[in-house]
């Protein structure tokens, strides 16, 4: 779209330009992931994962519709329909099976998506637009996979809902009037549990709609790359299809792998086995986890112990807990260093490593036992995350030395391939007479 | 082109087959990819379709017993068999006679009472109360309901008239109110379905 | 001014965690917390061999059959089966005819009222419906029994080990945790996380079923049947589901490869 080079739309078949005149759909899809959209040649299988969320995405959005065919959001019925469409209903185990893996899948692949924009400084200049309107498209991400948990009303549903909309009550003074408002009633019940289906099935088509903009945002400086350089010309670019079409569908091979791979031999390796026990509000389980991709916050959360200065711990945690998303907002102003990819920037290159590390270390805290000994684990790993981003990230762009970059995409892919007699017939960004 | 690729017309045989053997080898993987992808989504579209089918639940065979002792003859009540309304009558002589007078040829659905009850109990009339024509709920098997000119039953909602034996006499119903399967379990007692 | 204002809630969120890391380092040392009794008392459950365990499990309708008896003679007394219906059975081998005759034969009746009248009666099973609920008003919650092996970590092994682990508490064992010991009304059972389990031992002695197909009843057999039979009704998908998934997965890693030989084929002159 934003590269003259770029290819234009010449349609052969009668029927395609008889299209094409009335409506510039087919242009609009050639120019958008067509021959007429130049990308970067050297992306790496990173960039794989935008395609494989909205798969991921689109999976779930057909197993969800199908299974709100057959779902009951009734407090007194609803555990009872999901077992109805799990043993009665036509491939019920499959597509509930489905829906329930497709949403660890979906966040697996966002997260691996956030990291590379985080490590290959896609969320700089000019791109800070794709940056917060994928930071939103997360957030609504979170909100949709939690009330999804809720529907099915089993213990790790009820028990879930009372503790996430239990913080708002750390709020002072509105906080409980507007947890009694959010949740219809005191505790959760059918009026939450309605709500929360109806939203859950609202939410996902908001998030498509992120989604466009998200992708339309991107369409106009293009693609980053691994060496963080911007394009210079035709030679540092291939068209969309079929060379990037090729890749995303063995990337989509692959995923379906994994996908299934949980689907049909550990449909319940993800899960929680208390969610297979009936919601009961007069009985709490052992342990209160929320699925795995919350772990880390929830260990955010339950680090803050004791009070300090005037804020009650409860309230710390809470704060800290959002704290911990919406900073990401902010990073592209955090992260001032002028050099993109992490590959030529050794000493930030570092401290994201120990980021990942201490993400998992939160990860597991967030689902172990709250001995003494995890509680100090926790809290040194929370430490970690908020001195990352908010003290370590700005003083590390202002201080640290970054390696050459090289001068185009085109240099860097052919010094990858030792030069060789190519390197003659390229002048930098000089295209060659043909 | 940009030159940092090898053009693939050099000629200089980059592959087995030298350049032509690259386009087919690259045409058939992507044609062989692209048509496991479709049989895949057809795959896919096997259950999603399938799910809409009537459930296990629904399919279960499910009969209804029925106990005729407290039906009087010229008496008909109403029940249910698979959630649809079911009209069993206990026909009397009369109602018999008049059945049996009419010419099956005449009939739009033609089919003698005999053909719609069981050997040694033609009195009992056991029909879905469901017209043929749009689906309403027939009058004329509840206590004071209007029954048509034909004796039967009479459909309010286009004017279907069935006769004594339930068949389709006038108005815009095809067919005659539809017998289920059944069978007596004992002489006083019939199982559904 | 971005960066300033960051750095300030950093600091602030800092100081607030190294202020409670002090206080739980200091806890630790100060106010150490004794190990519980269920912490060291508990046991985790055995290892079970059932040939519905592992990627290819399938379903074991010869002891499913058995652990359907030993469900209806020593189970179903306190706990209901309430998601599974008796036509159901016909998938762990029972003929129709069979299906019948044990619904039509079912000790627990369903209830049934009388529209016009309000009043209340009972009617026999018919294979159409589900297993009727148990009401036990004993002490204790006997739960339903049809997601058991899903609703428990390590769901079959956790209900054999269970079923066979009510054990004696001895007088060491009491002298090390006397909070340990078992109130009145409960059981000693190492394999169940409280520890004291109001569910008197069901499998007494061995020999108390006798199953229909000969095999030899003991305590461990019954159990290990009954949870193959509970395996079953909690995934009574599973045979379809691993046969459905070995197909599947076969099909994609062909139609990988394919992709990724178109993949690399018209990648294969473009410096990359």
């Amino acid at each position: 779209m934003s590269f003259p080079w770029a290819k234009h739309y010449e349609p052969k078949a009668p029927l395609m330009k008889w299209v094409d005149e009335r409506l510039p759909l087919p242009r609009f899809v050639y120019n958008a992931v067509g021959a007429g959209y130049p990308v970067p040649r050297n992306l790496n299988y990173f960039w794989n994962f935008g395609v494989l969320a909205g798969v991921a995405l689109m999976c779930q959005i057909v197993t969800g519709i199908v299974l709100a065919m057959h779902y009951a959001a009734n407090g007194a019925i609803a555990f009872d329909s999901v077992e109805h469409i799990m043993r009665d209903v036509n491939f019920g185990w499959l597509i509930r099976y489905a829906h329930a893996n497709g949403a660890s899948m979906f966040l697996l692949v966002v997260y691996i998506h956030i990291g590379r924009g985080l490590y290959y400084g896609s969320y700089k200049a000019p791109r800070e637009m794709i940056w917060l309107l994928g930071v939103v498209i997360f957030l609504l991400m979170m909100a949709t996979a939690f009330m999804g948990y809720v529907l099915p009303w089993g213990q790790m549903s009820f028990w879930g809902a009372q503790v996430i909309t239990g913080f708002f009550s750390a709020i002072p003074l509105v906080g409980e009037p507007i947890r009694v408002w959010l949740l219809g009633g005191y505790a959760p019940d059918d009026a939450a549990l309605n709500r929360f289906f109806s939203l859950h099935y609202l939410l996902p088509f908001v998030t498509l709609g992120v989604i466009i903009l998200h992708v339309w945002a991107l369409h106009i400086p293009g693609s980053n790359n691994p060496t963080g350089v911007e394009v210079k010309g035709e030679q540092d670019t291939v068209p969309f299809h079929p060379y990037y079409t090729a890749k995303d569908g063995f990337g989509i091979g692959v995923f379906m792998l994994i996908y299934c791979a949980f689907i049909f031999f550990m449909p319940n390796a993800l899960g929680h086995p208390d969610n297979y026990i009936p919601a009961n509000p007069l009985s709490t389980p052992a342990h209160i986890v929320p699925e795995w991709y919350f772990l880390p916050f929830y260990a955010i959360l339950k680090s803050f112990t004791f009070n300090f200065l005037w804020i009650d711990a409860k309230l710390w945690g809470v704060l800290a807990m959002f704290g911990s998303i919406l900073l990401l907002f902010f990073l592209p102003w955090l992260d001032t260093s002028p050099v993109r990819s992490a590959n030529y920037r050794p000493t930030y290159r570092i401290f994201l490593i120990v980021l990942l590390i201490d993400v998992l270390v939160l990860g597991y805290v967030g689902g172990a036992e709250p001995t003494a000994r995890n509680v100090i684990i926790g809290q040194i790993a929370s430490i970690y995350y908020f001195a990352h981003f908010l003290i370590i990230l700005p003083i590390v762009a202002a201080t640290e030395r970054p390696r050459p970059l090289p001068n185009s995409i085109t240099e860097a892919v052919l010094g990858k391939h030792g030069g060789g007699h190519a390197s003659g017939a390229i002048a930098g960004s000089a295209l060659p007479a043909e | 082109m940009a030159s940092v690729d090898t053009p693939i017309a050099a000629g200089d045989g980059t592959g087995p087959h030298g350049a032509e053997g690259d386009y087919r080898r690259r045409d058939f993987l992507s044609i062989a990819a692209v048509a496991f992808g479709g049989i895949g989504v057809a795959g896919v579209l096997v259950p999603l379709v399938s799910q809409m089918a009537p459930s296990a639940d629904v399919l279960a065979d499910s009969t209804t017993e029925l106990d005729l002792s407290a039906i009087a003859p010229g008496q008909a009540i109403k029940s249910t068999f698979r959630k649809q309304p079911l009209f069993v009558r206990n026909l009397t002589p009369e109602e018999i006679a008049e059945a049996n007078k009419v010419p099956v040829s005449s009939l739009r659905d033609p089919e003698t009472l005999a053909q719609r009850t069981k050997e040694g109990h033609s009195n009992w009339l056991v029909t879905l109360g469901v017209c043929t024509h749009l689906g309403c709920v027939p009058l004329g098997a509840g206590e004071g309901e209007v029954k048509g000119e034909y004796g039967g039953y009479f459909c309010p909602c286009h004017g279907s008239v069935y006769d004594t034996a339930a068949r389709i006499r006038k108005g815009p119903a095809p067919k005659n109110l539809t017998v289920p399967p059944y069978k007596f379990s004992t002489p006083t007692t019939i199982v559904i379905g | 001014m971005v960066r300033y204002i960051a750095g300030l809630v950093g600091v602030g969120f800092v100081a607030a965690l190294l202020f409670a890391l002090v206080g739980s380092i200091s806890g630790l040392f100060n106010d150490p917390q004794p190990e519980s009794a269920a912490a060291t008392l508990y046991k985790h459950p055995k290892e079970l061999e059932l040939e519905s365990n592992g990627f290819m499990g399938k379903i074991d309708v010869a002891a499913a059959q058995r652990g359907f008896q030993v469900y209806k003679e020593v189970c179903s007394n306190c706990h209901s089966l309430k998601h599974v219906t008796f036509r159901d059975l016909r998938k762990i081998g029972y003929t129709e005819a069979e299906v019948k005759k044990i619904a039509a034969d079912w000790g627990t009746k369903q209830q049934v009222q009388d529209p016009k009248t309000g009043d209340r009666s009972e009617r026999a099973n018919v294979p159409a419906d589900h297993f009727p609920a148990v009401y036990y008003p004993g002490q204790g919650n006997p739960p339903d029994l049809s997601l058991i092996t899903k609703a428990r970590h390590d769901g079959p092994a956790y209900v054999y080990s269970l079923l066979t682990g009510y054990a004696e508490q001895t007088p060491e064992l009491l002298a090390k945790h006397p909070d340990a010991k078992t109130p009145d009304g409960l059981y000693y059972n190492p394999y169940f996380p409280n520890l004291n389990i109001a569910m008197p031992p069901p499998l007494a002695q061995d020999g108390q079923v006798t199953y229909a197909d000969g095999t030899k009843s003991t305590v461990a057999q019954n159990a290990k049947d009954v949870a193959a039979f509970l395996v079953w009704t909690a995934e009574p998908e599973l045979n379809e589901r691993h046969g459905l998934g070995l197909a599947v997965l076969g099909f994609l890693l062909v139609a990988t490869l394919l992709a990724y030989g178109a993949y690399q084929s018209i990648w294969r002159n473009v410096k990359h």
